[in-house]
C-alpha cells in the first residue's frame, strides 16, 4: 500500500513536471531577442506576404526584434481577438477596424500612442478621428477605402447607355439601371446589395440624413432623409432593376457583377485587385458615386495598427507600429496594390498599378468623405441593421417601417452604452 | 477484469489476498487519472463554469457580475429563442425519423449475402462521415444554388423550375436536414451493420423452415434483434442533431431571408456569445439546451424498456 502511494506520488510529480515543461516553452525572451506577434486578417496571399515583408523590413533596423504574422479569417478575427485580449494573450500588434475600435479603447485594451509614434498630419483627418478616443490616439492609420461605382462597359455599350461620370445623380443611375435590365437574358442594371459601407451608408448621407448623430448617442434612421437613402435601394429591387434579396443571398452580388449578370455595382477600392486578377481589365471601369438630393458624399473607412496594452513588449510594439505608419511602409503597401495606403501622398503608386481604370476617383472622393458611423458598442446596433433592413430588402416591410423600427431598437442599444 | 481474476486466484490459494486486490484497484484508478483529468478539465469544469456564467452578466473582455435568474427569465420572453427551439426540435425530428429507418434499410441491403462490391458501397456511404463539414457545407451550398445549382439544373432538364432551396423560409430547414441525414448515414450504417452481423443465422433458417416470408423475417427477427443497436444510434443521433450548428453557419449567409425560420439553438448561442457579446445570456441558452437533451435522453431510456430486446 505504502509503495503504491509513493509510486502514485511519483507519477503525479512526473505529470506536474511535464505540464511545467510545456508552460516553459511559452516564454523565452533571453538575451534581448524579442518576437512580436502581428495579428491580421487577410484574404489573399499578396497581403499576407506584404505583412511578412514589412516585418522583415522592420527587423533590418531593429535586429533584435522579429515579427511573426498571425492571420485569421475575418469571420473569426474579432471573436478570437476579443477572447485573447480578455485573457491577456492577444498579439502585440494587431489590425483594428472602426466598428470595434471604441469597444477596445474604452476597455483599456489598446495602448495610447505618443506623439513620437504618430504624426496625425500624415493621414486623412477623418481617419485619425476614427481612431481617437477621449482625446487620445490609439491607432496608426494603415489604409483607407472609399466606394466607387463600378460598371461593366460591355453591357453599357450593348444597351446604348452613356458611361457614368462625375456629374451623375441618383436619377441618372436609376434610369441607366432600368435600361440595362434585360430579364430575358437574366441581366440586371444594378445589384442593390444589403451592405452598409458599400451601399446604404453612402446614400443616407447623399440624401442628407445620417446613421448616427455626431456625438454617437442617437440613431439617425428616423430622419425622413435617411429613409430616402434606404428607399433608393429597396425600390431598385421592387422595380426589378436589381436581383432580389433571395437571389443575392444565394449568389454573392460581387460574383454576379464579375460574371456580367449585373451592370453596375457599388464597391470599394479594395476589390480592384480582385477584379484585375479576374480578367476584367478591359470589361469594366469605375466612376465616382452618383450625387443624391443633398449632393455628393462617401463614407470613409480605413484600418489602423494598434498596440495591445497588456502585451509583454509594448515598447517594441510601439516602434513597430511607428514603422508601419511610415512613408516607407506606405510605399511598399501601394506597390503591392491591394489597398490604398493611408499616408498622405503615397496613393499615386496604387493608382498607377492598374492604369486601365480610373482609380483616381477613389482618391478624389476624399474631398467628400464623411466618417464611418460608430459608437462604443457598434455591433449591438449593426445586428439590428441586418435583421430589420433585411426585411425591407426582402420587400416584406416598407423602407419607412424598417427605419422606424430600426431607429427604436438602435436607440435602445445606444442607451445601454455607458 | 484481469486483476479481478488474479485476485480471486490468489484468494483461493489462501495468500493474503485483500491488500493485493486493493492495490490493483489503485493502479487502475491511477492509470485512469490522465483521461479523467482531461474529462474534468475540458468537459466538467467548462460545464460548471457555463452554469455559473448563465447567472451573470459577462463583460466584453471577461469579468462577470451576478444577475441571478435574469438571463433565464429574458429567454422566456424572447421570440427568437422560442423560434430557435422549435426549429431545432423540427430539424432533429426530421433527421432522426427519416435518417434512422433509411440507415436500417441500407444496412440490411449491405448485409445481403452474396452482394458484390460490398466494400465499395460501404466506403461510399462512409465517405461523408470523414469529410470535413466545412467542405460538405460549401459543396451543398452550390448544389442548392437557386440560379446555378446542379439540383435546379437537373430539375430544369425535366421541365421543373426548382425553388430557391436555401432562401425560401420553411424549405431551407428541410434542405439542410437532407445534408444532415446524408452526413450521419455512414456512422449509423456501420453500427447497425455490426448489429446485423451479430444476429445468429439459425434464426432465419428456422423461420425459413416455418415458411415465414422475407418481410416477416425482417419484422419479427431483424428489427427486434437489432433493437439495441437502433436504440444506441437513436440516442446518439438525437444528441448530435440537437446541437447542429456547422451546416447552418456554413450554408446560410447572414443576409439570408430564411435565417429566422432556420436558426437553431446552438446558432443562437453563437450569435449571443460572439456577435452580440452577451456571454452570460449565451451560457443560459446553452444550459437550456443541455437540460432539454437530458430530458429527451432520459425519456428515451425510459421508453426503451418497451421495445428494446436484449437477447
Amino acid at each position: 500500500m505504502r509503495r503504491v502511494r509513493v509510486r502514485a506520488l511519483g507519477a503525479l510529480a512526473l505529470a506536474g513536471a511535464l505540464v511545467a515543461g510545456l508552460a516553459g516553452c511559452g516564454g523565452g525572451s533571453d538575451n534581448g531577442e524579442v518576437t512580436l506577434t502581428y495579428g491580421i486578417w487577410a484574404k489573399d496571399a499578396g497581403t499576407q506576404n506584404l505583412m511578412k515583408s514589412l516585418g522583415a523590413e522592420f527587423t533590418k533596423t531593429h535586429p533584435n526584434v522579429h515579427v511573426k504574422v498571425q492571420s485569421t479569417p475575418f469571420a473569426q478575427y474579432f471573436t478570437k481577438l476579443q477572447t485573447a485580449a480578455g485573457g491577456g494573450s492577444a498579439p502585440d500588434v494587431f489590425w483594428m477596424n472602426g466598428p470595434n475600435f471604441k469597444l477596445y479603447a474604452s476597455n483599456g485594451m489598446l495602448q495610447p500612442l505618443s506623439s513620437d509614434t504618430m504624426n496625425p498630419g500624415n493621414y486623412p483627418s477623418t481617419l485619425v478621428k476614427l481612431y481617437t478616443y477621449n482625446g487620445k490616439r490609439y491607432g496608426v492609420p494603415k489604409d483607407f477605402d472609399t466606394i466607387g461605382l463600378w460598371y461593366n462597359k460591355k453591357m453599357f455599350d450593348a444597351a446604348g447607355v452613356k458611361y457614368p461620370d462625375a456629374k451623375w445623380t441618383w436619377s441618372d443611375m436609376q434610369a441607366a439601371a432600368k435600361k440595362l435590365t434585360n430579364k430575358a437574358k437574366g441581366q440586371y442594371g444594378i445589384a442593390a446589395a444589403e451592405n452598409d459601407q458599400q451601399n446604404f451608408y453612402n446614400t443616407i448621407l447623399q440624401a442628407g440624413g445620417n446613421v448616427i448623430s455626431a456625438d454617437g448617442k442617437k440613431s439617425g434612421y428616423d430622419d425622413p432623409k435617411s429613409v430616402q437613402g434606404i428607399k433608393l435601394w429597396t425600390d431598385l429591387i421592387k422595380n426589378g432593376y436589381s436581383p432580389t434579396y433571395s437571389e443575392m443571398s444565394d449568389t454573392q452580388p460581387v460574383q454576379m457583377f464579375q460574371s456580367g449578370k449585373v451592370a453596375m455595382f457599388y464597391d470599394g477600392s479594395w476589390d480592384a485587385t480582385t477584379f484585375n486578377q479576374a480578367g476584367l481589365k478591359d470589361t469594366i471601369d469605375v466612376a465616382p458615386l452618383p450625387a443624391g438630393p443633398a449632393g455628393k458624399a462617401v463614407v470613409l473607412h480605413g484600418l489602423s495598427n494598434a498596440v495591445y496594452a497588456k502585451g509583454q513588449h509594448t515598447k517594441q510594439a510601439e516602434e513597430f507600429v511607428k514603422f508601419l505608419g511610415s512613408k516607407k511602409a506606405a510605399d511598399m503597401t501601394a506597390k503591392e496594390g491591394s489597398v490604398l495606403p493611408a499616408y498622405n501622398g503615397t496613393q499615386q503608386q496604387w493608382v498607377k498599378s492598374m492604369p486601365q481604370w480610373n482609380l483616381q476617383v477613389f482618391i478624389d472622393q476624399l474631398a467628400v468623405t464623411r466618417p464611418y458611423p460608430v459608437s462604443k458598442n457598434t455591433a449591438a446596433w449593426t445586428k439590428y441593421q441586418d435583421e430589420i433592413l433585411g426585411q425591407a430588402w426582402d420587400q416584406k416591410i416598407s423602407a419607412q417601417q424598417a427605419c422606424t423600427q430600426l431607429a427604436q431598437k438602435m436607440n435602445e442599444a445606444l442607451a445601454k452604452e455607458k | 477484469m484481469v486483476s479481478q481474476v488474479r485476485g480471486m486466484r490468489k484468494r483461493r490459494a489462501g495468500v493474503r489476498s485483500a491488500p493485493a486486490y486493493r492495490g490493483d484497484k489503485r493502479w487502475a484508478y491511477l492509470l485512469l487519472l490522465p483521461s479523467f483529468a482531461g474529462l474534468v478539465l475540458f468537459y466538467l469544469w467548462p460545464a460548471v463554469k457555463t452554469l455559473y456564467l448563465s447567472f451573470t452578466n459577462v463583460g466584453p473582455f471577461g469579468g462577470s457580475t451576478w444577475t441571478g435568474l435574469s438571463n433565464y427569465t429574458a429567454l422566456v420572453h424572447d421570440d427568437k429563442f422560442v423560434r430557435s427551439m422549435v426549429n431545432t426540435v423540427l430539424y432533429a425530428g426530421v433527421v432522426v425519423v427519416v435518417g434512422i429507418p433509411l440507415a436500417i434499410a441500407i444496412a440490411a441491403l449491405l448485409n445481403t449475402s452474396g452482394l458484390r462490391g460490398k466494400t465499395f458501397y460501404r466506403t461510399l456511404y462512409f465517405l461523408p462521415v470523414v469529410t470535413m463539414p466545412a467542405a460538405v457545407g460549401m459543396v451543398w451550398q452550390w448544389l442548392y444554388n437557386g440560379d446555378y445549382g446542379l439540383i435546379n439544373y437537373l430539375l430544369s432538364v425535366v421541365g421543373i423550375g426548382g425553388p430557391r432551396w436555401l432562401t425560401t423560409a420553411p424549405l431551407a430547414l428541410f434542405a439542410i436536414a437532407v445534408v444532415g441525414i446524408w452526413m450521419g448515414l455512414g456512422n449509423n450504417i456501420i453500427i447497425l451493420l455490426a448489429g446485423l452481423q451479430g444476429i445468429p443465422k439459425e434464426l432465419y433458417e428456422a423461420a425459413d423452415v416455418d415458411g415465414a416470408s422475407r418481410f416477416t423475417q425482417f419484422r419479427k427477427i431483424t428489427v427486434p434483434m437489432l433493437s439495441p443497436s437502433i436504440f444506441f444510434v437513436t440516442v446518439l443521433s438525437v444528441i448530435n442533431t440537437l446541437q447542429v450548428f456547422d451546416l447552418l453557419f456554413l450554408m446560410m449567409s447572414k443576409t439570408n431571408p430564411a435565417l429566422p425560420e432556420t436558426e437553431t439553438i446552438v446558432y443562437l448561442f453563437y450569435e449571443r456569445a460572439f456577435v452580440d457579446n452577451q456571454r452570460g445570456a449565451a451560457a443560459a441558452v446553452s444550459f437550456v439546451l443541455f437540460v432539454l437533451m437530458l430530458i429527451i435522453t432520459a425519456v428515451q431510456f425510459r421508453l426503451q424498456r418497451k421495445w428494446v430486446h436484449y437477447a
